[in-house]
């Protein structure tokens, strides 16, 4: 009899482990395959698997092995039709064909692709890319409870109460303490009435007499030793575990006044989407407020968002009072991780940049973990604006923002090819002072 | 035994159960134990999905192995292959150990399942047990535990030296594998005691002979010294054993900037490579002894009535698939199909044995018509590997069944020349040609440690010896290289020596600039 063994239950993924190496040996290479895909392709399709190939450098595995191109060989190959000795074969053009052994053993990983799945995609894109004060957010502030048993308390709300515990209490109680148990109390009480049922006679009612006192004296130290006493009582304990806020919302601000072209529209999309993307990694829940603006803002969907032209002045402070509204109304800042970005060509009504700054200041920066501004800028004007301070009247006035808040940052995008840097110059790690807070 | 046709079936339709299987596996070792007195360690066989083969896959079909990229490599790569459905997974996977570990895929059916049980836990387990290069090379009651030492091994080193500096061992040493096996038995290394005896010895015939004359003797600069030269050199190299061709193997025991854990990461991958040196000179044998050991047991099965006609038919159908010999201008053409070639050239002798024709009887005079054929077989197993047994038992029927032919192929030359086919004038050199074919010393660059001056300059002279011109993959023999100069810490080289005419065709060498 052999013996047989059922494997199908073991753990899979014995190879996870020789998969992570592998990754991580190759992570360079693979980091760039998945830029340059995310470059060509559509941005949202970053948040899917994705087939690379092979790569190469890093996990190659030489070893001493014939060179195929030298030396003479002989290979023995069957189905013979019709050649006879000395019959001659013109060589296939790149020798790649020929039938021997081991042929084709280094093509094989050159055309090769394999999968990666959703995370490590995102893995790849997003590495070494960190939120500022994500850390500090989820351990320091964390503003949401959950109760967690831990123990048992003497004191608490009735509906608290612990039967098991405090009966079991009581119980030690009434044994340390002899409390006459209640059939104790009612065989005396049996006898008695039996004795009262019997004639009348002295033995008797001298018997009598001791039992009713005896009785008494039962029933008095029932009384004076309780079932059960406060002091039985015990509580569950509860207590207070923080937890780490897992939602976030997201604000998308953006002046659609007229001056914004489908160009600058598209870029500020993908820096959205980007954001969104990145966001989701983060929290388990997200949610996506769109607010755009003329000379009033107004909170649309996201189809409308991108999509629908509106004509108008730009009021760029409406934008920021509408987003200031929400968050009074729906999110409030103890349960909602909230960002924000905005994007904007600049323009503004005069005054109104300044008046911006304030609400900013005053109220907004406060409640943001991170507020972003993009500033969408003509390809000629990077010359021109690339370092410079110089700028528009609300990227003046927001700099006076950016001074005072370190959650506050912003940037300058002419091209798709700029966002991805700037992406990643918003969001690069916070160097050592802010890491060490946490 | 000799019940109803009806009732004595073993299995029918093509779900399985343990209870099947169990019943399966006694009528098949029945037949493997009495009538073809096959030899076999116990057997265990496991129930394996497909994800746990690919995982096996990629783990180079051991059920433990220690960590490293490549197998992750690997297991991308084969995982890429069957979710694609370019490639299927095989029915089962064998494991040279004892007891002899067989994975069969749960999705096979009840039918499929006898036949592997028949191919691996009978076929490949008799092969393995007896064949006289695992006989000699592995040990299948140990390789579990030490492949457990190994994984635990390597792990801990991770924990304490860090991935990386395991990591780059590691790579160094898979990059040696194939030149980390000893290919031939070895004399046995002197004992120190011995090598003390041999000082002595030699002290006292100096000091027999001495004669103070010979120290007035003016010293003659030129032979003289190169005569000492000379003496030194082979002095050392005897002390080092060189040449030495299992390059792990010395530097492991020699090289002078290993740690011990080094050393012992070096001693695992040699001996996993040493442990599978046997079944890649054995390909074309096991699996024709496996394959030979299915076809006449379930043969026997559907005789005894014991398999159903549509069983039967779907064994048949996956046994053909799998001695499928697609020919050289197919493009399924793989090159020679080990199941078929093997299988065949078992069936031959079977034929030679109880039916040969005259030409048989002149080839192959000592077996022809005896009717021996088993033992033939079982003598074959256990005496031969492929080189041999191809040399010894390919038929002039079966180079024309197969319409082998002989081609030439000179690198210096833009055609290939078709030197012999199938027919009387050919036989001698296609058998000739295929055995050496299955040799792997011969298909393997044959690359050996040479010299190496320890209280020199501690350069580490490696010699390929370059059969029929054929030479290395430069940019891979240079990449090796490196490697090598990362296990032995000091300059290597390489020189390439025509095996014939002794004359050097290249050298070239990784130096400390290189790293």
């Amino acid at each position: 009899m052999p013996i047989f063994i059922d494997r199908r239950l073991n753990p899979k993924d014995k190879s996870l482990g020789n998969r992570q190496r592998f990754l991580k040996r190759a992570r360079e290479e693979l980091k760039r395959t998945i830029k340059e895909q995310v470059k060509a392709g559509k941005i949202a399709d970053v948040d899917a698997e994705h087939s690379v190939p092979m790569p190469a450098k890093g996990t190659r595995e030489p070893t001493f092995h014939p060179d195929r191109n030298s030396g003479e060989r002989q290979y023995i190959l069957p189905g013979n039709k019709e050649f006879t000795p000395g019959d001659r074969i013109p060589k296939p053009g790149s020798g790649g064909g020929d039938a021997g052994t081991g042929a084709g053993r280094d093509g094989a990983d050159d055309d090769f692709r394999f999968v990666l799945s959703r995370e490590e995609v995102l893995d790849l894109f997003f590495e070494d890319l960190e939120l500022p004060d994500m850390v500090k957010l989820n351990l320091k502030e964390a503003v949401a409870y959950k109760p967690r048993r831990a123990g048992f308390a003497t004191t608490g709300a009735p509906t608290n109460i612990n039967i098991g515990r405090t009966m079991r209490n009581s119980y030690g109680r009434r044994i340390a303490l002899h409390r006459p148990s209640k059939r104790e109390v009612e065989r005396l009480a049996e006898e008695i009435a039996q004795l009262e049922a019997e004639p009348n006679q002295q033995a008797v009612a001298q018997r009598l007499k001791a039992l009713r006192q005896e009785l008494e004296r039962l029933e008095r130290k029932r009384r004076r030793i309780p079932y059960v006493d406060p002091i039985d009582i015990r509580f569950n304990r509860f207590e207070q575990q923080p937890l780490p806020n897992a939602s976030a919302v997201m604000f998308c601000l953006m002046d659609v006044s007229s001056s914004m072209g489908e160009r600058e529209k598209d870029l500020a999309k993908r820096f959205f989407v980007l954001l969104h993307l990145f966001l989701k990694r983060r929290y388990d829940r997200i949610d996506i407020v769109f607010i755009r603006h003329t000379h009033e803002a107004r909170e649309v969907d996201e189809e409308t968002f991108f999509y629908s032209t509106q004509s108008g002045g730009t009021v760029v402070s409406t934008a920021l009072e509408e987003m200031q509204r929400i968050i009074a109304e729906r999110y409030p800042a103890r349960e909602w991780n909230i960002y924000a970005a905005q994007a904007s060509d600049g323009d503004n009504i005069a005054g109104d940049s300044e008046r911006c700054a304030a609400l900013l200041d005053s109220d907004l920066m406060r409640l943001c973990q991170y507020y972003a501004y993009v500033e969408i800028i003509d390809e000629r004007e990077t010359e021109i604006f690339g370092s410079t301070d110089n700028g528009t009247s609300l990227w003046r006035a927001y700099r006076t923002v950016g001074e005072a808040w370190p959650n506050f940052q912003m940037t300058r995008i002419a091209r798709p090819a700029d966002i991805y840097p700037v992406f990643r110059k918003l969001f690069s790690r916070q160097s050592a002072t802010t890491q060490a807070r946490d | 035994m000799t019940k109803g046709v009806g009732s004595d079936l073993l299995f029918s339709g093509s779900d399985w159960n343990f209870k099947t299987l169990a019943r399966t596996y006694e009528a098949i070792e029945k037949i493997a134990l009495e009538e073809l007195r096959l030899d076999v360690y116990p057997n265990q066989l496991e129930i394996i999905s497909s994800e746990q083969m690919l995982d096996a896959y990629s783990s180079v079909g051991m059920p433990l192995m220690y960590q490293h990229w490549s197998f992750g490599k690997r297991f991308a790569f084969e995982e890429n292959l069957y979710r694609s459905g370019r490639r299927g997974l095989a029915y089962e996977l064998v494991i040279n150990s004892n007891p002899c570990i067989a994975y069969l895929m749960e999705e096979n059916t009840m039918a499929m399942q006898a036949l592997v049980t028949a191919h691996a836990s009978f076929g490949h387990n008799h092969f393995f047990k007896n064949n006289y290069l695992f006989r000699q090379w592995t040990d299948a009651g140990s390789i579990l535990a030490y492949m457990e030492f190994a994984k635990k091994y390597v792990s801990k080193c991770e924990e304490r030296y860090g991935t990386a500096a395991v990591e780059a061992i590691l790579d160094s040493a898979h990059a040696l594998m194939d030149q980390g096996v000893f290919r031939y038995r070895r004399p046995p290394r002197l004992s120190s005691e011995k090598e003390r005896e041999r000082v002595r010895e030699r002290l006292e015939y100096e000091e027999q002979t001495y004669n103070d004359l010979w120290r007035t003797l003016p010293p003659r600069a030129d032979d003289g010294s190169s005569d000492t030269i000379e003496h030194e050199v082979s002095e050392r190299k005897r002390k080092l054993n060189l040449p030495e061709e299992n390059l792990l193997y010395f530097l492991e025991k020699n090289s002078l900037i290993l740690e011990p854990w080094q050393r012992e990461l070096l001693r695992i991958v040699r001996v996993v490579a040493q442990y599978f040196y046997p079944q890649r000179q054995t390909k074309v044998m096991n699996e024709g002894c496996a394959t030979f050991v299915h076809y006449y047991i379930m043969n026997r099965l559907y005789d005894q009535g014991r398999i159903g006609e549509g069983a039967m038919l779907e064994i048949l159908q996956s046994h053909t698939n799998v001695v499928f010999q697609p020919d050289f201008n197919d493009p399924r053409f793989p090159g020679i199909n080990p199941y078929a070639l093997g299988f065949a050239l078992m069936q031959d002798i079977k034929r030679i044995c109880d039916d040969p024709t005259a030409e048989d009887r002149e080839w192959f005079p000592e077996i022809a018509g005896t009717g021996a054929w088993l033992d033939t077989l079982l003598d074959a197993w256990t005496n031969h590997r492929d080189e041999s047994f191809i040399l010894q038992y390919l038929s002039p029927s079966l180079i024309r069944s197969f319409r082998l032919f002989l081609l030439k192929d000179n690198s210096s030359e833009s055609y290939c020349e078709v030197s012999s086919i199938h027919n009387e004038r050919g036989y001698e050199a296609i058998r000739a040609a295929l055995s050496r074919s299955y040799d792997i010393g011969a298909s393997q660059p044959d690359i050996q440690v040479v010299d190496v001056d320890l209280l020199g300059d501690r350069h580490l002279r490696l010699q390929h010896n370059v059969k029929n011109g054929i030479l290395l993959d430069e940019e891979n023999r240079d990449a090796t290289l490196r490697h090598v100069r990362r296990l032995w810490g000091y300059d290597v080289s390489l020189a390439g020596v025509d095996a014939e005419t002794g004359s050097r065709l290249y050298e070239c060498s990784a130096a400390r600039s290189a790293d």
